[in-house]
């Protein structure tokens, strides 16, 4: 009923995550916050990062509405940031935006991404990357606007 | 066509009985082989196209016009006095007199633009520039200050808020709006408490591109004459699926856009009043539309020609009259019965689905042929990939109304929209593809729980 291209953009992990969201729900403070629409569709999403007393993260937190990949996506990086340093969370960004934008020519690095692999699928829909960027461009938007550390 | 009251058109846009026959199958087969991209496979699957709402696919007819005009008379237009020129004039002036008739307008109300967005940014600017003196007395009804009013609607395109809210902004005017009823309908009984004295603006949609919704233009003409203010008509999802004759529906001005008509993009039109537009200062100045000019200032050419200034899109518009041209062949009314069988087959199919909620007028009652709705628990882009999936193709998203949107709850919604070459098939299809989209997503609390209305009964 539906084809093999499609199962792979929906695989069963980011339908999993898509209805039970890890990290949903706001806590009354974070280290910092970001606020992002995708323009496109109207969807948002507001992710807090919380760090630990090293300065790693150690969970982010976030409420948003959206298509099950962005969902998926902001619960699938909700997993993978704790104990994460700030500079590792950005490398792994990048990593993520660079597969992203490849048209599904790069794999996505399960070294670094973890089960966020499984977005990899969404690069070949180029209407759908945007959907899949969305919290880790409210992270990458977040990790700007922590305080200096001394 | 000219010559309908506006109480035929009032009555027509609100009548119980279609007027026209629908297509039988046979010519609808024939009328779909004029239109070549309906034969593409995509996704492996025989494209079904339903996103007319956003831009119509083109016949021969009106691609063979465009490449004619390029293989043969291809030159400037207005200027110039070699053949190729006035025989190029000759088809752009040809096409504007064949959009005018079409839509009950005398030619020189018929004013070039890129596409509606444009036209309805001509008026706004231009109704800057009279604010700020340019026009000289005879723009003065053009003139807005502060404690003038514009009224729009909560149903409105972004194309017909934004000018607004930016000529309130550059004026200081106020910008209101009437909300919408739960059924998709304005709220008429508000109006008259919104439309007054300071009101000078009423822009308004004819037919809702979301919701499919016909407005009662007639009603909201005669409150806004009533005060004095000028009726500005989007008629961007009428134009191309309803008989429309502007001078019958008694508008100042109104806007549309060839590439929702057959046309190719990067042509639109605006409609004004004879007198409302040979008073109206200009927005692009430039070439070709003046008399005079000094190095001190200029004197404009009366409309249209004010209005387009710069070379002009001659191929887009000698194509836009040949879509009207092939529109009328084939028979707007016929267009228009056709697409209301769609548009109940769409509502209804789609009511029947549990987890599925329209957007708009209840299975029954008039609406174009298009439909919105929103999925409990799965989100458009989600059902609209999963249609791509087997070569259904959707609109997903706002749809570029975010405050009808937000007026209901949403953030997005999927839209079908139908044009004359859909089949009921291709309707049936969409619907079974709306239905296994839910089973693929299944999201168990709709299975479970709808998340609105009457779960008791359906358990």
């Amino acid at each position: 009923m539906s084809s093999g291209e499609l199962q792979g953009l929906y695989q069963q992990v980011i339908l999993d995550h898509s209805r039970e969201k890890h990290g949903f729900g706001l806590l009354p403070e974070g280290d910092a916050e970001s606020h992002q629409v995708n323009p496109t569709c109207g969807d948002e999403i507001t992710l807090q990062v919380h760090l630990a007393a090293d300065g790693s993260v150690s969970r982010l937190a976030w409420e948003g509405q959206g298509c099950s990949i962005s969902q998926a996506s902001a619960s699938l990086l909700s997993d993978l940031a704790p104990g994460v340093d700030v500079p590792g969370m950005r490398e792994r960004i990048d990593s993520f935006r660079t597969a992203m934008r490849s048209k599904g020519q790069i794999e996505p690095d399960e070294d670094l991404l973890g089960d966020a692999v499984v977005l990899g699928g969404t690069s070949r829909y180029i209407a759908r990357v945007k959907c899949a960027m969305l919290a880790w461009v409210a992270l990458e938007d977040a990790l700007l606007k922590l305080p200096a550390r001394a | 066509m000219t010559t309908t009251p506006a109480t035929a058109v009032a009555s027509r846009a609100g009548r119980a009985a279609t007027p026209a026959e629908p297509f039988t199958a046979a010519e609808l087969e024939a009328l779909r082989a004029d239109f070549p991209i309906l034969r593409e496979q995509v996704n492996g699957h025989p494209l079904v196209y339903l996103d007319s709402g956003a831009t119509s696919q083109k016949p021969l007819a009106v691609l063979d016009a465009e490449r004619d005009y390029y293989l043969r008379q291809n030159s400037a237009v207005h200027r110039g006095a070699h053949t190729l020129a006035a025989e190029a004039t000759e088809l752009f002036e040809d096409a504007r007199h064949a959009v005018a008739r079409f839509v009950g307008a005398g030619d020189d109300e018929i004013v070039w633009t890129s596409n509606a967005t444009e036209a309805i940014n001509l008026v706004a600017y231009a109704m800057s520039n009279a604010s700020v003196g340019r026009g000289g007395p005879a723009a003065e009804r053009f003139a807005l200050r502060p404690g003038d009013e514009i009224v729009v609607t909560e149903m409105e395109h972004h194309a017909n808020l934004l000018p607004w809210q930016e000529l309130a902004a550059r004026t200081g005017a106020t910008l209101r709006f009437i909300p919408l009823a739960d059924d998709g309908t304005l709220r008429l009984d508000l109006a008259p408490d919104l439309i007054g004295e300071r009101t000078r603006v009423v822009a308004f949609t004819h037919v809702s591109n979301v919701l499919g919704t016909i407005n009662p233009v007639a009603d909201l003409v005669a409150l806004a004459h009533g005060v004095g203010a000028l009726v500005l008509l989007d008629a961007c999802q009428s134009a191309p699926h309803l008989a429309l004759d502007l001078h019958a529906l008694d508008v100042d001005f109104a806007a549309f856009s060839g590439h929702k008509m057959l046309a190719p993009t990067g042509i639109g039109v605006l409609y004004g009043r004879r007198e409302l537009l040979n008073a109206l200062p200009p927005f692009l100045t430039g070439g070709s539309m003046i008399t005079t000019v000094t190095m001190d200032g200029a004197e404009y050419l009366p409309a249209p020609q004010r209005f387009e200034a710069g070379t002009q899109r001659v191929s887009q518009a000698i194509a836009l009259g040949a879509a009207v041209g092939y529109l009328e062949a084939v028979g707007i009314d016929r267009i228009e019965a056709h697409e209301a069988l769609l548009g109940q087959r769409l509502v209804e199919g789609l009511s029947a689905i549990d987890g599925v909620t329209v957007l708009g007028p209840a299975a029954g009652r008039e609406r174009v042929g298009l439909a919105s709705f929103e999925v409990a628990g799965i989100h458009s882009h989600d059902v609209g990939q999963f249609l791509d999936d087997r070569g259904i193709a959707v609109r997903v998203g706002h749809h570029c109304a975010q405050p009808l949107h937000r007026r209901f709850g949403v953030t997005a919604s999927t839209r079908a929209s139908a044009y004359l070459y859909n089949t009921q098939a291709e309707v049936d299809e969409f619907l079974a593809g709306v239905a296994d989209a839910i089973t693929f997503f299944a999201p168990p609390a709709v299975q479970a729980a709808p998340a609105t209305g009457d779960q008791d009964a359906r358990a």
